[in-house]
């Protein structure tokens, strides 16, 4: 069996995230932060910044700059264009449990309904404990989606040791995970599958595409979201959700991400 | 601007006449598409010669009962097949005499409109219909019908096979993708070209860096800019970083389909590494943002020799696991004589990239037609290329193809060390530009082509014609004596991305 030395040549590659903290997650540029301090909503290069946005993921009003994560498909032309507001922030911690929250830039005032969602997400979770089982469904995604998800059972990130698994069976499955558009061909299938699964269920929206339809969606074959499909707990944001933003995600879902260890990480 | 790759025809018989012509005498077909007008279509197909593309087009215009229809090419030339459904689905133009006018790309109820894409507005009331059962070809005796698909095990793209089978082979299936069509050909339509790169490099997301190279190549073409050496160098060693992440993945699922858990794992970790490295390069594990037209956006963010030291050590590893992985029986077995497509069939087919390459069709693109760089660095003397035309055949041109891969990256960052010029990009003013562009780029799937029509300066239309549509036709035949627990094989083998195929 000449596979087993090879299997332990390298040693341990995989990450400790979340129990330790790792580079890759901390260091990947996974969203824009806006800084409404930078320029006044006014400043013409904020107002270029939002016309150059091709999903049109910025607005500028008089209440000030924001910008919609979950629109947003990391082009950086903003953060060129009007860089005192907006940054290419690092950090995998991106996912929200509630879609308003992946707009940054303005001062949350949602803290009540939210804490409501958690609670009511966090007592769905309960049972599931630390076995759980994850279908995912493509509804119209552009590929890359597939191989970040793909990645999360490879042994750099192992999601296994977390007891997560992927299964085959909608009906052994705890989470549905979504990417893709919402194409108007994926719809009935993918209110196949979620009928299909056992409740407690949680919906996450994986990615740019699943959270909004992106820059490909919202054409005549719909596709605005899966949100028009489903109710959906976790949004995800990213073009497409890297490994490490779907498993904050994940664990956020299961209410298993750890508090910050200290300042830092994003905003 | 003048366009010499293009040729228009005023009757359809002798368009026809001309298209069948160049096929029969050796040249590949390498698509066909329409362009709506308010009440006729524009319909162009493209040759590849041995060195150029050719365009050839024709209008046709609405018959006396206002149907668009035209003598199929099909009956003719083979791999016309699945461009004329997809023609017909999108521009609903009805190529008379086609063997099989089954929905492929949109499954519409009768009287819908269409999406025409080339036509600015979009469609006002196009409805879509319920997925139908699909067909069944084959009867007899404990004959049954499968659909894998479009939800099934695995983390996959959807798309359904229809297999019909009596149990262990699998004599006929059909191929449905329709169910994630997404509509990117109307995405690119009134955008300007540094918008629209940005929807070629979500036609096919997994060959990122090679669509939006086709699509560059397209829109310098049209502006006559050529992009700096820079940018020329750069563009080479993140497509060649996309190629071996895509060969990777293609040797992780074969390994996971035969069992191998520490292979699987290990060329899942090489992907990863891959990916990484692309990203520490760019931000995007996928190369986004990184090719716009008239150069690439940005200097990497880590140094030549960096890349450097992190590439060779990736090839390494790669060949030292490729290496047993090519000695190990449980491995080979399921792969040889596996999913066979012959050399004939692949010329008849005009089979593109390494799923050609296995079956003796040698054409790749950095060799016969090369952009950017690759006309400068040092190519070994031909392409990757096998006879065998089995799954153990490609995954050979595949490991062949990380090697000269890993040479390029090395090759091209040597000269970029030299390079201390900052011009990373050509600027292009296309603002109310007219005209017609044909790019190419050698992806990992194969030859990926973008036809752009400029008008006004906007994107009128973008045929982004990926290898993975070219060449998914081809599994409709590869199970000549293969059985049901070869599927995963032969899937893996031919490496494809079905987001470029439904569009």
């Amino acid at each position: 069996m000449p596979w087993v030395p090879r299997g332990l040549r390298n040693g341990v590659l995989t990450s400790r995230w979340p129990r330790h903290q790792d580079d890759y997650f901390d260091g990947f540029a996974a969203a824009i932060a806006v800084d409404p301090t930078g320029a006044a909503a006014s400043d013409p290069r904020v107002a270029e910044a939002a016309r150059a946005c091709p999903t049109d993921a910025i607005t500028a009003t008089g209440d000030g700059v924001r910008l919609d994560r979950g629109r947003c498909i990391l082009c950086g032309r903003c953060a060129e264009i009007a860089p005192e507001v907006f940054t290419i922030a690092t950090g995998s911690a991106v996912a929200a449990v509630a879609r308003d929250g992946l707009v940054v830039g303005r001062v949350a005032e949602t803290d009540e309904a939210l804490a409501a969602v958690r609670a009511e997400l966090a007592q769905r979770v309960k049972r599931l404990r630390r076995s759980v089982h994850i279908r995912h469904v493509d509804a119209g995604s552009d590929g890359s989606d597939e191989w970040e998800v793909q990645a999360l059972v490879n042994p750099v990130y192992d999601i296994h040791r977390l007891g997560i698994f992927f299964t085959a069976s909608p009906r052994h499955a705890d989470i549905l995970l979504v990417t893709g558009i919402g194409t108007s061909g994926m719809r009935q299938p993918l209110r196949r599958t979620r009928e299909a699964m056992p409740e407690p269920v949680v919906v996450i929206a994986a990615g740019t595409d699943a959270t909004s339809g992106g820059l490909v969606g919202g054409g005549y074959t719909a596709g605005t979201g899966v949100g028009a499909v489903l109710d959906v707990d976790v949004w995800v944001p990213g073009s497409p959700a890297s490994p490490f933003s779907l498993l904050h995600g994940i664990l956020l879902a299961l209410g298993r991400v750890p508090p910050p260890r200290d300042e830092g990480g994003t905003k | 601007m003048p366009n010499r790759s293009k040729t228009s025809f005023t009757a359809v018989d002798g368009w026809r006449a001309s298209v069948v012509d160049n096929v029969s005498a050796g040249a590949r077909f390498a698509g066909l598409y329409g362009v709506a007008d308010d009440a006729s279509c524009q319909l162009t197909a493209l040759i590849a010669t041995d060195d150029a593309y050719r365009a050839l087009d024709v209008s046709v215009v609405p018959d006396p009962n206002g149907k668009l229809a035209y003598p199929s090419l099909s009956t003719h030339i083979k791999p016309a097949f699945w461009y004329e459904r997809a023609l017909h689905d999108l521009s609903g133009v009805v190529p008379i005499g086609h063997p099989r006018l089954d929905p492929l790309l949109l499954s519409l109820e009768a009287g819908s409109e269409r999406p025409r894409p080339g036509r600015q507005a979009p469609p006002s009331s196009l409805r879509q219909s319920e997925t139908a059962h699909g067909p069944v070809d084959v009867t007899g005796r404990g004959m049954f019908a499968l659909s894998l698909g479009p939800v099934r095990s695995g983390v996959v793209e959807s798309i359904e096979f229809l297999i019909e089978s009596p149990g262990e082979d699998i004599p006929h299936l059909n191929i449905r993708p329709h169910f994630k069509h997404r509509g990117v050909a109307k995405k690119f339509e009134g955008k300007t070209p540094a918008d629209a790169v940005l929807v070629a490099e979500r036609v096919e997301g997994i060959a990122s860096v090679a669509h939006a190279l086709a699509f560059s190549h397209a829109i310098e073409r049209i502006a006559g800019v050529e992009p700096p050496p820079r940018a020329r160098l750069l563009r080479v060693v993140y497509a060649e970083l996309e190629r071996m992440a895509n060969h990777l993945d293609v040797a992780m699922r074969l390994s996971d389909a035969a069992g191998l858990a520490v292979a699987t794992a290990r060329f899942a970790w090489h992907k990863e590494t891959t990916l990484r490295l692309t990203s520490r390069m760019c931000g995007s594990r996928f190369g986004r943002g990184v090719v716009v037209p008239g150069g690439v956006s940005a200097a990497p963010q880590l140094s030549a020799s960096a890349i450097a030291s992190e590439i060779t050590s990736l090839r390494a590893r790669t060949r030292a696991d490729a290496v047993l992985a090519m000695r190990t029986p449980s491995f080979l077995d399921r792969l040889r004589g596996t999913g066979r497509l012959d050399p004939d069939y692949a010329q008849l087919w005009g089979l593109v990239g390494p799923l050609g390459r296995a079956s003796g069709s040698g054409d790749d693109l950095r060799w016969s037609r090369p952009t950017d760089a690759y006309a400068e660095l040092r190519l070994p003397t031909r392409p990757a290329g096998e006879e065998e035309g089995d799954v153990l055949a490609r995954l050979r041109v595949r490991w062949s193809e990380i090697e000269t891969s890993v040479d390029l990256i090395l090759a091209a960052l040597g000269r970029l060390e030299a390079d201390t010029s900052a011009v990373l990009a050509a600027p292009i003013d296309l603002s109310g530009a007219i005209g017609f562009g044909l790019g190419w780029s050698e992806g990992a799937q194969g030859e990926m082509v973008h036809a752009v029509a400029l008008e006004d300066g906007l994107i009128q239309r973008c045929f982004a014609r990926s290898a993975s549509f070219h060449n998914l036709v081809a599994f409709h035949d590869a199970f000549p004596a293969d059985v049901f627990t070869d599927f995963a094989f032969i899937e893996a083998s031919f490496g494809l991305g079905y987001a470029g195929v439904a569009m």
